[in-house]
C-alpha cells in the first residue's frame, strides 16, 4: 500500500468521520499516525494541547515494542491496548499493518463504548483509503 | 518513507543517527537542541538508563521552514547503541527516510564501528531498504581527542573502512564542541530533501 501520500479529499473525509464519530462523542483528541511515528491527521475538541509529533514518535515506539512483545510470546498481537490514568485514557487501535489510531478521552466515557465507536471508524477509514 | 500531507502541505521526514554504542550520537542531538532554539518547537525526548544510555531512542522535532510551498518537518532520531538492543534499534529504522553514520574515531572503536554498520546494512534489508540507496552521511565523531594525546584513527582509515563501497559524504566532527555538527545535519537534509522532492513534483 502507498499510503506516503495522501490526497486532500481524502484526508477532509478522514477528518470529518473521525470529527462526527469520536470527537463529538467527546472524546479529546484523535490521531492517526504511521509505524514510522509521522502524523498523518490529528482532531482535538479545541481544548486539548498536546504536543503531537513528540506524541506520535512515542505512540509508534509505544505500539511496535508492545507488537514485538507480543511475537516473542507467540501472539499475533495483542488486540486491545489501553492506558488508563486518573482524568486521561489513550487507546490505540491499528487501523491496518502501517497505520494506527490514537484516542484520548476522560472519564465521561466508557471503554466499551469508545471501542464501539473507533470499530465503526477504522471500517469507514478503510473504505476512504480503499477507493485511492 | 516521509508522510506528504497535500492538504496541510506538510512533508515530515524521518533521520536516524546511526552508529555504536557511545560513539556520540545523542550528544549530537544535544547540540542541535541547544543551538538550534528557534527552530525546534517541542522538547526534546530521550529514553534513558539510569546510567544515561540510550534506552530507547532520542527525538527532536526540527522545522526546516518552507520549500515549494511545504513545511518541511524534520523528525531527528538516535537509535541506542548498545549491542543487545538490536531489536529497538531495527524498530526506530522502521520508515526512515536518511541517515547519519556516526562513527567513533577513537582508535580502539575501529571493530564496533564496522560491526555496526555491518548491521544498519542488514537492519534496512530486513525492511527492503538498501545502505547503497537510501540517503546516507558518515560522521567521524570526537576528532578533538587528538589534540589531548588519545590514539585515533586517520581519516584514510576511516574511509577504508566505512565509507570504500558507499562512496556517501562525509565529515569529521566533534559532537561535544560542536564541530561539524550543523554540516552533517544540513548535508542530510539537503540529500534527504532531494530524494523526497521528486514526490512533490
Ligand atoms: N571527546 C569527545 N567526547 C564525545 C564526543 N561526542 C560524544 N562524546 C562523549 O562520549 C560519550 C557518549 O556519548 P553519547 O552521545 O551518549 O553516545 P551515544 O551512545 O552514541 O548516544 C559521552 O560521554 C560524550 O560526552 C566528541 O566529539 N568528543
Ligand atoms: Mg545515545
Amino acid at each position: 500500500m502507498n499510503y506516503g501520500i495522501v490526497s486532500q479529499e481524502q484526508l477532509e473525509q478522514i477528518d470529518t468521520i473521525l470529527t462526527d464519530k469520536l470527537i463529538k462523542l467527546g472524546v479529546d483528541c484523535v490521531i492517526i499516525i504511521d509505524m514510522a511515528g509521522n502524523i498523518i491527521t490529528a482532531k482535538d475538541n479545541g481544548e486539548s494541547k498536546y504536543d503531537v509529533y513528540s506524541f506520535a514518535a512515542l505512540a509508534a515506539g509505544n505500539f511496535a515494542t508492545v507488537d514485538a512483545m507480543a511475537k516473542l510470546v507467540g501472539e499475533q498481537e495483542f488486540s486491545l491496548l489501553f492506558h488508563k490514568g486518573q482524568d486521561s485514557n489513550i487507546h490505540f487501535s491499528k487501523i491496518d499493518d502501517e497505520l494506527l489510531l490514537i484516542s484520548m478521552f476522560g472519564k465521561d466515557i466508557s471503554l466499551g463504548f469508545l471501542r464501539l465507536n473507533v470499530v465503526d471508524v477504522i471500517d469507514k477509514i478503510r473504505l476512504v483509503w480503499d477507493r485511492k | 518513507m516521509s508522510f506528504i500531507n497535500l492538504k496541510d502541505k506538510i512533508v515530515q521526514v524521518k533521520i536516524v543517527y546511526y552508529g555504536p554504542g557511545r560513539c556520540g550520537k545523542t550528544t549530537n542531538l544535544e547540540y542541535i537542541n541547544k543551538t538550534y532554539r528557534k527552530q525546534i518547537v517541542s522538547e526534546m525526548v530521550s529514553l534513558k538508563t539510569h546510567g544515561d544510555r540510550t534506552l530507547f531512542f532520542d527525538f527532536l522535532p526540527f522545522d526546516m521552514g518552507k520549500i515549494k510551498g511545504y513545511d518541511i518537518k524534520i523528525q531527528l532520531y538516535t537509535v541506542p547503541g548498545q549491542v543487545k538492543y538490536n531489536a529497538t534499534r531495527k524498530l526506530v529504522l522502521r520508515g526512515v527516510d536518511g541517515i547519519v553514520f556516526v562513527a567513533d574515531a577513537m582508535a580502539k572503536q575501529r571493530e564496533k564501528n564496522i560491526r555496526s554498520l555491518n548491521q544498519l546494512h542488514e537492519n534496512l534489508v530486513s525492511y527492503k531498504e538498501s545502505i547503497f540507496k537510501i540517503p546516507l552521511v558518515m560522521q567521524y565523531n570526537k576528532v578533538d581527542l587528538k589534540e589531548h594525546g588519545i590514539p585515533t584513527l586517520p581519516i584514510e582509515v576511516l574511509e577504508k573502512d566505512l565509507n570504500s563501497r558507499l562512496k556517501v559524504p562525509y565529515f569529521e566532527a566533534s559532537a561535544i564542541t560542536g564541530y561539524n555538527v550543523a554540516t552533517t545535519l544540513k548535508k542530510i537534509i539537503s540529500s534527504t530533501v532531494i530524494s523526497i522532492q521528486k514526490k512533490l513534483l
